[in-house]
């Protein structure tokens, strides 16, 4: 391969890179290895996912559950419970922006959590709950 | 008479940024991401760069959401926010809130209780319920649209 060649190939990796530094499943893969530490065997399941995303967990009255603003279909426009703004759907299958940026999708289980959960959310829910989303539909 | 002209000079600027063409500012997409996301990211014209400060300093606590940043991230929005901070008392509130600001109250003055109640608004800091095209950075009010429709005449 010419130098230029091989240049080229490096642009068009770091190109894409940026583009999509990760996808639904690399991320699932990521938490899926960081739960398999604590949990040996452990599988993400779309099932349990579901329940993450739309069980009531009696923390915040007016934030019950993470279906109260991303809607109970994660492939529908969500709507932010106390300011009324849309939020686009959760589910990469119709939003192909969505789990594609560690850092954002940290930042925001980070926030979510805590106020829906009332703590952080371990890596086994991360993988079950981006399973669940990326299914595009309720089981 | 050159002190006539500065207080006029004053007044006519404070009336244009109240008629809202004053409130665009240059791209910021951290900004706009990070403070837009939840509700429009609020024009920084809006506060004094005090109120600015001292609502970053307590994020994780905001209005009753979590809108924690990392420290980089905070630094470098408060920093854009100062810059095109109001200096006028008017545009200042210890809530932290642009709608319980002089100038919001004031500017509003004209508009009945039951509207901001109303099932499409919910929230004085629903701006664009009403300012459909501020996101655009058009607050003009031949843009206004009320809830029920109807243009504000
Ligand atoms: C109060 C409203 C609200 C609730 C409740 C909520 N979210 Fe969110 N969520 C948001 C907003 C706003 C965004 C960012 C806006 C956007 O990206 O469209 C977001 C973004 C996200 C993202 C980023 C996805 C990506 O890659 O773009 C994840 C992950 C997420 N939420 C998970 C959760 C989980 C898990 C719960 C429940 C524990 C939850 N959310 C509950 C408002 C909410
Ligand atoms: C319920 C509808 C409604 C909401 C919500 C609302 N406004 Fe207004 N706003 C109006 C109306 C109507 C006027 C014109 C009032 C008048 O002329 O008497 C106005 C005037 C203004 C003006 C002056 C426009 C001009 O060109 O004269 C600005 C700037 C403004 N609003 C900003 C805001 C901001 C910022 C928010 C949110 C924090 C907000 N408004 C929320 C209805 C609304
Ligand atoms: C996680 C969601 C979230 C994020 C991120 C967020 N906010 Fe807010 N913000 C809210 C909520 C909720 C309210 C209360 C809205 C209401 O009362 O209708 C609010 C209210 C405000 C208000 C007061 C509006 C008024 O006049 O009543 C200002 C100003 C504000 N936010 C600025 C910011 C800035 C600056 C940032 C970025 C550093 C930011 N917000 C990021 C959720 C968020």
């Amino acid at each position: 391969m010419t130098a230029k060649k091989i240049g080229v190939a490096i642009l068009f990796i770091v190109g894409a890179g940026i583009a999509y530094a990760e996808t639904p499943s690399s991320l699932i893969a990521g938490y899926t290895a960081e739960a398999s530490r604590a949990t040996p065997g452990f599988a993400p399941s779309a099932e349990r996912g579901q329940s993450v995303f739309m069980r009531k967990w009696g923390v915040s009255k007016t934030m019950p559950s993470c279906a109260t603003c991303h809607n109970d279909q994660p492939t529908a426009e969500g709507k932010h419970v106390v300011t009324s703004k849309r939020i686009a759907p959760l589910s990469p299958a119709v939003n192909q922006k969505r789990f594609t940026d560690l850092a954002k999708v940290e930042k925001w289980f980070g926030r979510n959590c805590k106020e829906v959960v009332g703590r952080e959310c371990s890596a086994a829910e991360k993988a079950d709950f981006i399973q669940f989303v990326s299914k595009g539909s309720q089981i | 008479m050159k002190t006539f002209i500065a207080i006029l000079l004053i007044a006519l600027s404070s009336s244009a940024l109240a008629d809202g063409r004053k409130l665009a500012v240059p791209d910021n997409p951290l900004w706009q991401t990070e403070c837009g996301s939840c509700h429009m990211a609020y024009p920084p014209q809006l506060l004094t760069a005090a109120n600015w400060r001292q609502m970053m300093k307590g994020l994780d606590s905001h209005f009753g959401a979590n809108a924690t940043l990392d420290a980089k991230e905070g630094v470098e929005i408060l920093a854009f926010l100062e810059r095109y901070a109001a200096r006028d008392q008017r545009y200042s509130a210890n809530t932290q809130r642009i709608t319980d600001t002089a100038w919001f109250q004031r500017e509003h003055r004209e508009l009945s209780n039951s509207v901001w109640t109303h099932a499409k608004v919910k929230s004085r800091a629903n701006c664009t319920a009403c300012h459909v095209t501020a996101e655009r950075g058009d607050w003009s009010e031949h843009s206004i649209r009320m809830p029920d429709g109807r243009r504000w005449e």
